[in-house]
């Protein structure tokens, strides 16, 4: 390798393989991709787990417990892992895997991890009220041409946008 | 026909198959696009890198054009795909909520997801971080009960919503994702930070 930094597929032919996979969910089981909502499953599944009682009176977990909530829940957290998987293996074959705590060099590691623990709460909460995430609200609410899918997406990056100013030290 | 599990009888374990399979495809694209770096994903906001643009864009535009297709010539059934539900309060205040998230976490989560598989430990806090913004609004919602449920438009498709039919929409989407294409790699060039590029 000549050129520093790493080498990823050209972003219009990555989107076009994206959007291809996402065609392929909609085709085998009508529906497209999520994220968040195995980060739900998760949490619904510990709070039962931890306070079953506290979790079936609880107007939000009770809802995703009930009997045929399960077959979705797990098809969720399956698609989830495979992303864990598929992941991995793009990262191995194109010699990316290593741990690195990626940030600008004028902030701190500490204030990188505390930034990157909002944004993950921020996003958590947000994709719950929103009903899902950029990959379940915004990609595939756009491609079956929802309105919400349009508003949602135009509410995320606009207003990531809006921000991006009063945050440039954590990136640039 | 499809889609194919809501029609045809399949096994359980088939879907769940199905569903690991769709995964990998979709971590792989994710990564090999360089959704694994939260530099690269922030790139977008501030002009140096928008491949976030051009693989969303990309990707959607795909999806929606496969689906014109394969409804057109009456391989899939529309009326069997999930339509999003539009809640107007609830989209919009999630969505900025949202916004915020991605601009100070630097992900996703299913980016987040796809970093943290390759060793990213922002991405690994990230996750932890929307588990427990997850478990907050679990813990709290009957404080937002009302504003999730306000203004319920049912499932309203924005080709219906301006009034054009579903191919009109789609060129306009087409257009509108070309035209952005253009001003953003122009962004690109004026933007640039090599120094961040050699990095991510």
């Amino acid at each position: 390798m000549k050129t520093k930094g790493n080498t990823y597929m050209n972003p219009y032919l990555a989107g076009f393989l994206l959007g291809l996979v996402l065609l392929a969910s909609f085709y085998l089981t009508g529906r497209g991709l999520g994220a968040s909502g195995a980060v739900k499953s998760v949490v619904v599944s510990s709070v039962a787990t931890v306070a079953e009682g506290h979790a079936m009176s609880s107007p939000f977990y009770s809802k995703y417990l009930e009997g045929d909530q399960k077959p979705m829940k797990a098809w969720l957290v399956l698609e989830v892992f495979g992303v864990l998987i598929g992941g991995f293996i793009s990262g191995a074959v194109s010699g990316r895997l290593n741990f690195k705590l990626e940030k600008s060099p004028k902030i701190t590691n500490k204030k990188r991890i505390m930034m990157a623990l909002i944004g993950g709460a921020l996003f958590g909460f947000g994709s719950q009220l929103g009903r899902g995430c950029t990959s379940g609200a915004a990609l595939t609410g756009m491609a079956v041409m929802s309105l919400a899918g349009y508003v949602t997406m135009m509410a995320i990056f606009g207003t990531a946008f809006a921000l991006a100013y009063f945050f440039r030290k954590n990136w640039i | 026909m499809g889609p194919i599990v809501p029609l045809f009888e399949i096994p359980e374990e088939l879907n769940l198959l199905i569903a690991f399979l769709i995964g990998l495809g979709f971590g792989f694209t994710l990564e090999q696009a360089g959704f694994s770096s939260s530099r690269k994903l922030a790139g977008m906001f501030y002009g140096y890198d928008i491949t976030v643009l051009k693989v969303f864009f990309t990707a959607a535009i795909t999806g929606m054009l496969g689906l014109l297709f394969l409804n057109y010539f009456g391989l899939i059934d529309m009326s069997l795909v999930y339509l999003n539900e539009y809640y107007m309060t609830s989209a919009i205040i999630g969505g900025i909520i949202m916004g915020a998230g991605f601009i100070i976490g630097g992900f996703c989560p299913g980016t987040s997801v796809c970093a943290a598989a390759i060793g990213k430990i922002d991405a690994m806090y990230f996750i932890g971080g929307g588990l427990v913004g997850i478990f907050l609004f679990g813990e709290t919602y009957t404080w937002w009960e009302k504003l999730y449920n306000a203004n319920y438009l049912g499932m309203v498709k924005l080709s219906d919503s301006i009034g054009v039919s579903d191919g009109i929409l789609a060129l306009i989407v087409i257009v509108a994702a070309v035209m952005m294409f253009w001003i953003g790699e122009m962004a690109e060039k004026k933007f640039k930070r090599e120094d961040i590029s050699n990095e991510i």
